[in-house]
């Protein structure tokens, strides 16, 4: 049976990895290249790596980067964080990305996801969402978090993959750093409504609330950040953990 | 020892490449026929579309050479699916050294969303791509069409029915499942195939 993913993501800015609270108060917390090593090992089932400062003249560090990360791991990984053509997304694979994720650009011009399909596959192309639950429904949020849509996130996700989107990564705002668990709803929601694998992410504090969100939220891979950066929950202690408790897991 | 790895429009190269540089394997990158039909051992990669990266291989002669080489040769992912009879992606005759029909995963499948992206467990191991690697051991996958089962299936797995995850026939091997991208257990197949 296919097995519930673990996946840690790395949040890169100057090609060294940070973590903040709420998209903000950014940390450094460690070299990517090392710490994905170490995840590796540790059994992570994938890595995420999100450039959260990607600008132009950044875009030649960051495929070096990918670059090393690619002669060292031997495990799938994802590279995000401004791409917004083609040719940003052809640069990353030659250098050696399984996947990459789009964001802002793809909402502000949805012909990205098809374009990107079309060239190289749905299977590498994850369209990432941040979304916030706000006035009773959760809407699609841009550029890290600081601009507002109106655009609702069920249907954007619903749009998404109709245009060829592999995946989705689904950030909840209202959750991520808050420790207090995954946003259950909305994961639940979108799985059961597209027909592509759902990453939750956002709001990982214990065991128990990757527990919930495979069993409750029916997500098909489970993304986290500091609680793994800072060792607070260890991987090969929480696939022991899922596994102990029925859910499909890689050990 | 001498890897040569096909160059045609849909490769995934950097990654086996660098996976074959972390067991000591310096493989090139070519679609030049002699170096092709010279080499130790082919890698046959892919990441794409059958019906776009056949048309390609035809343009190039490159189909008429694969199915002639002699040493032994493994198909990856979409390479393994080229290597059957036909696809339904795109409606595609394939290079026909498997006697298997490639079809598409049904949205209605117990369970399964379409592509299947992860780690799937492999069993019913066959021949010594597998020595040493256990049943139902992890590997990584990412597939929406997948291999039915043939007598060349040297592995299966489960993914809403049970296909081919790894054919043989002769010295053609191949894998559905990115053994470059499948850790530790990954590597020792990549290992076995050297060694075959």
């Amino acid at each position: 049976m296919l097995a519930k993913r673990i996946i840690p993501c790395l949040d890169i800015k100057d090609g060294r990895t940070v973590k903040g609270i709420n998209f903000e108060n950014i940390k450094d917390a460690g070299d990517p290249v090392e710490l994905a090593t170490e995840y590796a090992k540790q059994g992570a089932d994938e890595l995420v790596f999100l450039d959260i400062t990607a600008t132009n003249e950044k875009r030649k560090t960051l495929s070096e980067l990918v670059t090393r990360i690619a002669k060292q791991i031997n495990i799938p990984f994802t590279v995000g964080g401004g791409i917004s053509s083609v040719e940003d997304v052809s640069v990353l694979l030659n250098a050696g990305a399984d996947k990459i994720s789009v964001n802002t650009s793809a909402v502000k011009n949805p012909q990205l996801i098809k374009d990107l399909a079309n060239q190289f596959g749905s299977q590498c192309v994850v369209l990432a969402i941040d979304t916030k639950f706000e006035n009773n429904d959760w809407y699609v949020y841009l550029n890290g978090g600081r601009v507002k849509t109106e655009l609702k996130t069920l249907d954007w996700a619903k749009q998404a993959v109709a245009l060829g989107a592999g995946e989705i990564l689904l950030t909840s705002m209202n959750n991520d750093g808050t420790k207090d668990g995954f946003a259950i709803d909305i994961t639940k929601q979108i799985s059961e409504t597209v027909n592509v694998p759902i990453i939750a992410s956002g709001g990982a504090g214990t065991m128990q609330h990757f527990k919930e969100i495979f069993e409750k939220g029916k997500a098909d891979a489970a993304l986290a950040a500091s609680v793994f950066h800072y060792k607070e929950i260890a991987i090969p202690e929480l696939k022991t953990y899922l596994k102990e408790n029925n859910i499909e897991i890689r050990l | 020892m001498n890897v040569s790895i096909i160059k045609y429009n849909a490769g995934n190269v950097q990654s086996v490449l660098f996976a074959l540089e972390r067991i000591g394997i310096n493989a090139v990158v070519t679609d030049n026929i002699d170096k092709l039909q010279t080499a130790d051992k082919v890698i046959f990669p892919g990441v794409g579309e059958a019906s776009s990266a056949m048309k390609y291989l035809k343009e190039k002669k490159l189909d008429e050479v694969i199915i002639n080489l002699k040493q032994p040769v493994l198909g990856i992912c979409l390479g393994m699916q080229l290597m059957c009879r036909f696809s339904e992606e795109g409606e595609t005759n394939c290079l026909g050294i498997f006697d298997n029909n490639v079809k598409l995963f049904s949205a209605d499948l117990k369970n399964t969303k379409v592509p299947q992206i992860g780690w799937n467990t492999i069993y019913d191991l066959k021949t010594n791509l597998y020595k040493n690697i256990i049943e139902n051991e992890y590997m990584y996958f990412v597939h929406s069409y997948f291999a039915e089962i043939s007598e060349n299936t040297i592995a299966k797995t489960n993914y809403g029915l049970e296909y081919s995850s790894s054919l043989q026939k002769n010295n053609f091997y191949a894998t559905q499942f990115h053994p470059e991208k499948s850790s530790d257990a990954g590597q020792k197949i990549l290992e076995n195939f050297i060694k075959i």
